[in-house]
C-alpha cells in the first residue's frame, strides 16, 4: 500500500518528473490506448496520462454509484479458462465464494506435492469483475484442511488486501466487502505466516478487473500463472515430495512452472486457436520467488498490458512479469503450428519444466507455405571449420555406388566426418576425456559389439558404462541425423584407428539397426 | 487463567467453567508417572523479538522462564475423551452448549457415546473445542499448558531439551505440514518419545494451549506498525527472532485464527499438571 513520501524523496521525483517529461513518450499516445468507450453510467477509467501531465497532482479516488439490483454470483474458472466478459454497463455487487483445498496432486509424472489451492487448483479460480464492482467476498477453509488460510487480493484497497479480514481456520468461513476502485489484472494470494510457504504451495491466483468500458473482444482469452516450487527430493524424482523450506529460502527452485504441474499445458491440454485469431493471454507470476521472462517462441506479442496496468507496449519479444505481478499479453497467430510458452530464464524451461504450448491450427507440418514462414527449406550437414577436405568423402559415395569402395576409401571418409562430428568430445585422437567422454582409443566398449556402436551413433548414450576399465556417466546426444552411408564410414574409421582393428560397418548394417530401433524423444541434434 | 487471559472469550472462558459446574481444584500433589513425566525449569525463546509495544525495534525480548511441570506422554485419545463423556454429560455431543463447541465437535464419532470406524480408540481425540479440552483436563485434576510450557516440551529433539542442531530434526517436523490429515488418524505414541520422554507433540494433531489467543492475534500485521498484532506476512518476519522457524510460525498462525469454540479435523490435546512448590 502506499504511503506517503518521506520529504527528501520529493526533490529527487520532481527531478525524476523533468527528466522523464524531456523524454519523448514511449507509449503511443492516449487516443491509441483506450479502446472506443462505451456509453456508461460510471465515471470512466481513469485517462492515461501523458508524460506533460506528470507533475499534475495524483486524480482523486474514483468514485462509483452504490450497486443497485441483485448481487450477482461471480463466476469463477479454473485455469487456464477464462470467464466471459461482465458485460455490465454499472458497478453491481458481486459475491465470490473461493475454497481453499489441501490436496495431493502429480506436480510431474510419477511426482506428488501436497498443494495448498484457492478453489482445488493451481493457479486458484479466475475471478472476473468490473471496475467499481461491490465484492461481498466469501472465504470458506475446507474441514479437511490442515493449516489456516487467508487472502490478500491485490485488487483491494485497504489494509493487508482483506488478509486481516479473511483469516480462516479449518473448517470455517470469513466474509468481507471490497469496492473494486482500479481497473487492471492483479493478484491474489494467500498471506498466512510463513506467508512464503503457503505461496509455494500454490496459494495464489488472478483477478481481473474490467474498466467500465470492458476490454476490446477476442477469438480467445486464456489464463496462465508461473510459480516456483521448492522440493526435498530432486527434479523428477518420484513420490511424494515434501516441501524444502531451505530450497526456498536460497531461492534454489526444484520446478519453474506453469499452471502448477509439469506438462500442464502441453499435449491434449496446450492451449488451442485457429490460424488468424487474435488471442489475450492474462499471465500472473505467483512466485514466490522468481521473476518470469515470459516469452512464447515463435510469437511476438503484439501488444502487453505490462505489470498489469493501462499502458501497453507494442511488438513485444519477452515481458517481465514480477512475483506477485501480472501481464496482459495480446497478439494475432498467423502460422499453423506448435507455439511454446516459456520462463525466457531458459534453464527453468529446459531443466525445471517451465514449458507450455499454444497449438495452433494442428500440425504444422501440413501448413502450406503462407508467406509468412516457410518451414525447413534446407537442412544439409555443416562441418565449419573442423572439416577436413571433403573430397575423400566424395570418393567413398562414388565408390560405393560403383560397387568397388575398399576399406581405404571408408576409412578416409570416415576420418573426415569423425573430425566435424565426433572429435569435439572424443578428440582428434581418440582419447577422450578423463571421467567426461569415454575414450575410442583401444576401447573395449567399442570394439566389443559392433551393432552396440551403431545403435549408439543413431540413438544417443546415456547413464553409467565402462570403457577399459573407467566408469563414465555422461550423456552423448543421438546423431540420426546422419545417414547410413555416413555413420558406417565414421564408425569403420573409429574402428580401424587409434589403436582399433576391425572389419568394415556396412551401410545395410547401419540400415538394420536405424530400422529396428527407435530415437529417443528430442533426438533431432 | 494462569497467563494473562486475553481476548473477548475470557468472560466466556470463565462462564464456561461455572456453567458446567467444575470447580478450580487446589494445584495435586502431582508426581512422575507412567502417563506424565517431568519437564524440567527451562527458557523459551519467544517466536518474535519485540513484544507488542513494549520496547525498542529489534531489542531481543527475554527468553520466557518456564517453571518445571509435569505432561502427559501422549495426546488425548478417543477412549479417553469418551470416558470423560460418559461421566460427564454435559460435554456430549449434541449436549453440549453451542457457546462452548462449534456444529463439527465430535462429529467423526458414530454416536454421542460411540466411537465407531473414523476414531480409532488409541487415536487422538480431534474436533475437541478449548472449552471442552479444558474441562477434561480439569477433570482430571491438570489443566492445558500454557503456550510456553507447550513450546518448552516441543523443542526438545532427541538427545536434549533443544533439538534445533540436530540433524533432520526441523525436516521431520515440516514433513508433517506437507501431508493432508488422513481420514483416519493413527493411535497416539508410534513415534519415538523426545528427550523429555513426551511422544507426538510433532508430526500427528495440533494441540490445544492454555493462552492460545495471547500469542499475537487480531489482524493482519504485515503493517508491523504499532499494534504488532497478528504477523502473517513479511512484515512478521521483520520482528521474529529466527526466520526460518516456520513450524513455529505455523503454530502460531494456527493459534491466531482458533476461537475457543472450534473445532478441526486435526486438532486435539494434552493435558499437564503443576508441581508441587519444592520439587519446580
Amino acid at each position: 500500500m502506499p504511503s506517503p513520501a518521506p520529504r527528501p524523496a520529493t526533490l529527487a521525483a520532481a527531478l525524476a518528473g523533468l527528466v522523464l517529461a524531456a523524454c519523448q513518450p514511449t507509449s503511443p499516445p492516449p487516443a491509441a490506448q483506450t479502446p472506443s468507450p462505451a456509453p456508461t453510467v460510471a465515471p470512466p477509467a481513469a485517462p492515461v496520462q501523458a508524460s506533460s501531465e506528470r507533475h499534475a497532482p495524483l486524480p482523486p479516488a474514483p468514485r462509483f454509484p452504490a450497486p443497485t439490483g441483485e448481487p450477482i454470483r461471480a463466476q469463477l474458472t479454473s485455469p487456464p479458462e477464462v470467464p466471459p466478459p461482465t458485460s455490465r454497463r454499472a458497478p453491481a455487487k458481486v459475491i465470490v465464494e473461493l475454497e481453499v483445498r489441501e490436496l495431493v496432486k502429480e506436480i510431474s509424472a510419477g511426482v506428488e506435492y501436497t498443494f495448498w489451492t484457492f478453489g482445488g487448483t493451481v493457479p486458484g479460480s479466475f475471478i472476473r469483475i468490473r471496475q467499481g464492482d461491490t465484492v461481498e467476498f466469501h472465504l470458506l477453509n475446507h474441514p479437511s484442511s490442515k493449516m489456516p488460510h487467508n487472502i490478500d487480493l491485490h485488487a483491494v484497497t485497504g489494509p493487508g488486501g482483506g488478509a486481516a479480514s479473511s483469516f480462516t481456520a479449518p473448517g470455517h468461513k470469513s466474509r468481507f466487502t471490497f469496492q473494486a476502485l482500479n481497473a487492471g489484472l492483479y493478484v491474489y494470494h494467500c498471506a498466512t505466516a510463513p506467508v512464503g510457504m503457503h505461496v509455494a504451495n500454490g496459494m495464489y491466483g488472478l483477478i481481473l478487473v474490467e474498466p467500465p468500458e470492458g476490454l476490446p473482444p477476442v477469438d480467445r482469452e486464456y489464463y496462465v500463472m508461473q510459480g516456483d516450487f521448492y522440493t526435498v527430493g530432486k527434479y523428477r524424482e518420484k513420490g511424494l515430495q515434501p516441501f524444502d523450506m531451505q530450497k526456498a529460502i536460497e531461492e534454489n527452485a526444484t520446478y519453474v512452472l506453469f499452471n502448477g504441474a509439469e506438462g500442464a499445458l502441453v499435449g491434449d491440454k496446450a492451449l488451442q486457436a485457429e490460424p488468424g485469431e487474435s488471442v489475450r493471454l492474462y499471465v500472473g507470476n505467483g512466485g514466490p520467488n522468481l521473476v518470469s521472462s515470459f516469452h512464447v517462441i515463435g510469437e511476438i506479442f503484439d501488444r502487453v498490458f505490462y505489470e498489469g496496468g493501462s499502458h501497453w507496449q507494442a511488438n513485444v519479444q519477452t515481458t517481465l512479469v514480477p512475483a506477485g505481478g501480472s501481464a496482459i499479453a495480446e497478439f494475432r497467430v498467423d502460422v499453423p503450428g506448435t507455439y511454446v510458452l516459456v520462463d525466457h530464464s531458459i534453464f527453468r524451461a529446459f531443466n525445471k519444466g517451465a514449458v507450455a504450448m499454444l497449438k495452433v491450427g494442428g500440425d504444422a507440418a501440413d501448413a502450406a507455405y503462407t508467406g509468412v514462414y516457410s518451414g525447413k527449406e534446407v537442412d544439409e550437414v555443416y562441418l565449419g571449420d573442423l572439416t577436413e577436405d571433403p573430397a575423400p568423402v566424395v570418393a567413398a559415395v562414388e565408390a560405393q555406388q560403383a560397387g568397388n569402395m575398399t576399406l581405404a576409401q571408408q576409412i578416409a571418409a570416415g576420418k573426415a566426418l569423425y573430425q566435424g562430428t565426433c572429435s569435439v568430445c572424443h578428440q582428434p585422437d581418440g582419447n577422450g576425456l578423463p571421467n567426461v567422454f569415454p575414450p575410442l582409443a583401444k576401447s573395449d566398449y567399442l570394439m566389443a559389439d559392433a551393432e552396440r556402436s551403431i545403435a549408439v551413433v543413431l540413438n544417443g548414450l546415456s547413464g553409467p558404462i565402462e570403457v577399459n576399465g573407467a566408469k563414465f556417466d555422461s550423456v552423448m546426444p543421438p546423431m540420426r541425423q546422419l545417414n547410413d552411408d555416413e555413420v558406417a564410414n565414421i564408425l569403420t574409421f573409429v574402428r580401424n584407428s587409434f589403436g582399433n582393428e576391425g572389419a568394415a560397418v556396412t551401410r545395410e548394417q547401419v540400415a538394420k539397426v536405424r530400422a529396428s530401433t527407435e530415437a529417443p524423444a528430442g533426438a533431432a541434434h | 487463567m494462569k497467563l494473562c487471559a486475553p481476548r473477548p472469550w475470557a468472560p466466556i472462558a470463565v462462564l464456561a467453567i461455572l456453567g458446567a459446574g467444575l470447580c478450580m481444584l487446589p494445584a495435586a500433589a502431582a508426581r512422575d508417572t507412567p502417563d506424565r513425566v517431568r519437564i524440567p525449569a527451562g527458557e523459551v525463546r519467544p517466536l518474535y523479538r519485540r513484544p507488542p509495544s513494549r520496547r525498542p525495534r529489534g531489542e531481543p525480548a527475554p527468553p520466557t522462564r518456564v517453571d518445571a511441570f509435569l505432561m502427559d506422554r501422549l495426546p488425548v485419545t478417543n477412549a479417553d475423551f469418551l470416558a470423560f463423556v460418559k461421566a460427564r454429560p454435559e460435554w456430549r455431543r449434541g449436549a453440549a452448549k453451542g457457546l462452548f463447541v462449534d456444529p463439527d465437535y465430535l462429529a467423526h464419532w458414530a454416536g454421542p457415546l460411540t466411537l465407531g470406524d473414523a476414531a480409532a480408540p488409541d487415536a487422538p481425540v480431534v474436533r475437541v473445542s478449548w472449552f471442552a479440552a479444558r474441562a477434561y483436563c480439569a477433570a482430571r485434576g491438570g489443566r492445558l499448558p500454557t503456550e510456553a510450557e507447550w513450546e518448552r516440551a516441543a523443542a526438545a529433539g532427541q538427545k536434549g531439551p533443544d533439538g534445533r542442531g540436530e540433524p533432520g530434526w526441523r525436516e521431520t517436523i515440516l514433513g508433517w505440514y506437507a501431508k493432508p490429515t488422513p481420514a483416519r488418524l493413527p493411535p497416539v505414541g508410534q513415534r519415538p518419545a523426545n528427550f523429555h520422554g513426551v511422544h507426538d507433540l510433532h508430526g500427528l494433531v495440533w494441540e490445544w494451549v492454555e493462552d492460545f489467543g495471547a500469542t499475537l492475534v487480531t489482524a493482519d500485521a504485515r503493517e508491523a506498525g504499532d499494534t504488532a498484532s497478528l504477523r502473517f506476512c513479511a512484515g512478521g518476519a521483520a520482528d521474529a527472532t529466527d526466520p526460518e522457524d516456520y513450524a513455529g510460525f505455523m503454530r502460531s498462525a494456527m493459534r491466531s485464527a482458533l476461537k475457543a469454540r472450534h473445532t478441526t479435523a486435526s486438532l486435539g490435546f494434552r493435558c499437564v499438571a503443576d508441581l508441587e512448590e519444592a520439587s519446580r
